[in-house]
């Protein structure tokens, strides 16, 4: 178990390098940070004491460590768009988004999951072929479109739901959330569905594969057998044994959660770190996109590693020697 | 042409009615989008021609359009039917381009792998390993951020298109590359590869005029169902405003510059692009999974 954590550790490692590494030469070598901090009149004295004062100055592998340094305590500097602290920015930003991708999550699981065992367990049944027709639409439909159409339809005709932003906020410390009050909710329905939906055809589909497959294995008919009731056998049997790949993909898909809640975000003005990202991409803010992408490589690094974990928790196999790897 | 008619590959497609209309309507959009000059009724470009009086004309069947514009025009009196035929060719060429571009490196770079093996297969697998870790939207994203910002805005523009298309692109290699270099590890021990090293063929045209035709086949298949994936990239890039420019308007932003007029009840303006895409798409990647149960062998 130890070794296995160390490895998988030694492997995330130079993932992160790289991406910091990335992060700083975009700080490093993408425009001119001197020229941009000091607006039209300057004098070189003053540019001098500019360019010493952010160390661009010392060699180059100096300047790299400084910048992990810094970067590991979460220091990214000022973005030079908004001329505030990087950290707090997207501190500030992180719960909306959170928020946001934790209700997609939780859509596309509760949805998917039943969704795949009905379609898995009567393959056809006029249902089934409409929910695979849907999700077949669910796969083609870009994320934005899924959100235009979501607030044509419930925004502008009915009027039932709000179009943009996260309504009401309450404040918990330093967190901010909108699950409290009734407009947050109400603001969160239309962008949790919308980047949900995919992740939700996903799940169906692996689902629904699995079922079928498990379905065809001895210990199931032996289990009808056995005499036992349907109930027990789809779901004490079947979906139990379907699970393990479930949470894989799921695991990894709240990546892809985050990255797609750039479009969601924008669509619905949604305040969170996805929209400052791609306003930043609009301004070349490289401050900004430096952390984010930090980030963003953190999240991704940790998650893979979560879920390798649970993979080794949740399936013995894996424990004697890793036999069957996938 | 006569073999091509008694191929199974043609003989599983008359087999199936979803595949046929897909090509059907994949050939009508593609035809309709290249042809734009030609066949679309108005230019959109030409400003001479646009008249603000017919802005925000409605479409022809709501019983208030005029028959001159079918499906409406937008904001600016632009007729919404050319706008979608014109954007089309943007979203196509786009799409076309930043596959190719992701085939060829990945094809070129997953043979280097396979066939040389050691450390340029740990050095190029290790690299695609970890651009694999991100959502390819997130990678061509970053790639334009990057573009954007290291460049000044008036060249930035000039040559744009190509960002996007090379932001595409170099999101998608690894797949192609995963895919050559797998076939390649098996053919490199074949006995015909042996057959033309021992004769002394330097492996450069080992690689090309031996190893390459074998493992193409499925190079093939993912590159279908990548066009449609590219396609939505690069719609979802101009939609975010990041991706080709405003004078060249693709499928993208032109549902971006109709997404402003949704509250005003200009439905029309955002979702007759967006039914194009999707219609656009839908026929490319159902083609797609045709072309791949048909060249596996397994599911027949």
């Amino acid at each position: 178990m130890f070794s296995f954590i160390v490895s998988r550790l030694l492997q995330a490692l130079p993932v992160m390098l790289v991406v910091s590494f990335i992060s700083f030469a975009m700080f490093a070598y993408v425009g001119d940070p001197v020229a941009i901090m000091l607006g039209q009149d300057f004098t070189e004295a003053q540019r001098q004491a500019l360019v010493r004062e952010l160390g661009l100055d010392k060699p180059f592998f100096v300047q790299f460590m400084t910048f992990l340094g810094n970067a590991i305590q979460g220091e990214f500097g000022l973005s030079y768009r908004l001329s505030r602290p990087v950290a707090e920015l997207i501190a500030e930003r992180a719960p909306a988004t959170l928020e946001l991708a934790l209700c997609a999550a939780v859509i596309a699981m509760a949805v998917g999951v039943p969704m795949g065992v009905y379609t898995g367990l009567y393959r056809n049944s006029w249902l089934s072929r409409f929910f695979l027709t849907f999700s077949l639409i669910g796969v083609s439909l870009p994320t934005f479109l899924i959100g235009i159409l979501l607030i044509l339809v419930f925004s502008v005709w009915l009027g039932w739901l709000p179009s943009f932003g996260r309504g009401d906020v309450v404040r918990l410390g330093w967190w901010s959330t909108g699950l409290l009050t009734w407009s947050g909710l109400k603001a969160l329905i239309l962008p949790a569905i919308t980047l949900g939906l995919f992740q939700l055809t996903l799940i169906m589909r692996l689902v629904r594969s699995e079922m079928m497959e498990v379905l065809r294995t001895d210990y199931i008919k032996f289990a009808r057998a056995r005499g036992l009731p349907n109930r027990a056998v789809h779901f004490g049997h079947a979906l139990k044994n379907t699970l393990v790949p479930v949470i894989t993909i799921a695991g990894l898909q709240l990546g892809a959660i985050i990255a797609f809640a750039i479009v969601t975000e924008t669509v619905f003005q949604w305040p969170g770190m996805g929209l400052l990202f791609i306003q930043s991409v609009g301004a070349a803010d490289i401050p900004v996109m430096a952390a984010y992408l930090m980030m963003i490589a953190a999240v991704f690094v940790s998650i893979n590693l979560i879920v390798d974990l649970l993979y080794y928790a949740v399936d013995p196999r894996l424990r004697i020697g890793r036999g069957r790897g996938h | 042409m006569k073999a091509f008619f008694d191929s199974d590959l043609w003989w599983s497609f008359t087999r199936s009615p979803v595949t046929m209309l897909s090509a059907l309507v994949a050939f009508i959009c593609i035809a309709g989008a290249v042809l734009a000059p030609v066949l679309a009724p108005h230019n959109p470009f030409d400003l001479a021609s646009l008249q603000l009086m017919d802005a925000f004309k409605p479409p022809v069947w709501s019983g208030e359009g005029d028959a001159t514009y079918p499906l409406g025009t937008d904001d600016q009196g632009r007729d919404m039917l050319s706008a979608i035929m014109y954007g089309a060719r943007v979203s196509l060429l786009v799409g076309f381009c930043a596959v190719i571009f992701s085939t060829t490196l990945g094809v070129v770079l997953g043979l280097l792998a396979g066939y040389l093996g050691g450390r340029t297969d740990a050095v190029l697998m290790r690299i695609a390993d970890i651009q694999l870790t991100f959502p390819s939207i997130l990678v061509a994203l970053l790639v334009d951020g990057v573009v954007r910002a290291a460049l000044p805005r008036e060249v930035h523009d000039q040559i744009a298109l190509f960002v996007v298309i090379f932001a595409i692109g170099i999101s998608n290699w690894p797949q192609f590359a995963r895919t050559v270099r797998g076939s390649t590890l098996v053919e490199r021990n074949k006995e015909y590869v042996q057959a033309a090293r021992v004769i002394g063929l330097s492996p450069l045209s080992i690689m090309r005029s031996h190893v390459l035709p074998n493992v193409m086949s499925p190079v093939l298949v993912i590159a279908t169902l990548n066009l449609g994936f590219a396609i939505l990239a690069e719609a979802t890039l101009s939609f975010l405003g990041v991706g080709v420019p405003p004078t060249q308007p693709s499928l993208g932003t032109l549902i971006r510059i109709g997404n402003d007029f949704l509250f005003s009840g200009e439905w029309w303006i955002t979702i007759f692009p967006g039914v194009a895409l999707i219609v656009m798409v839908l026929s490319v990647n159902l083609l797609g999974d045709w072309l791949r149960d048909a060249l596996n062998p397994k599911l027949r």
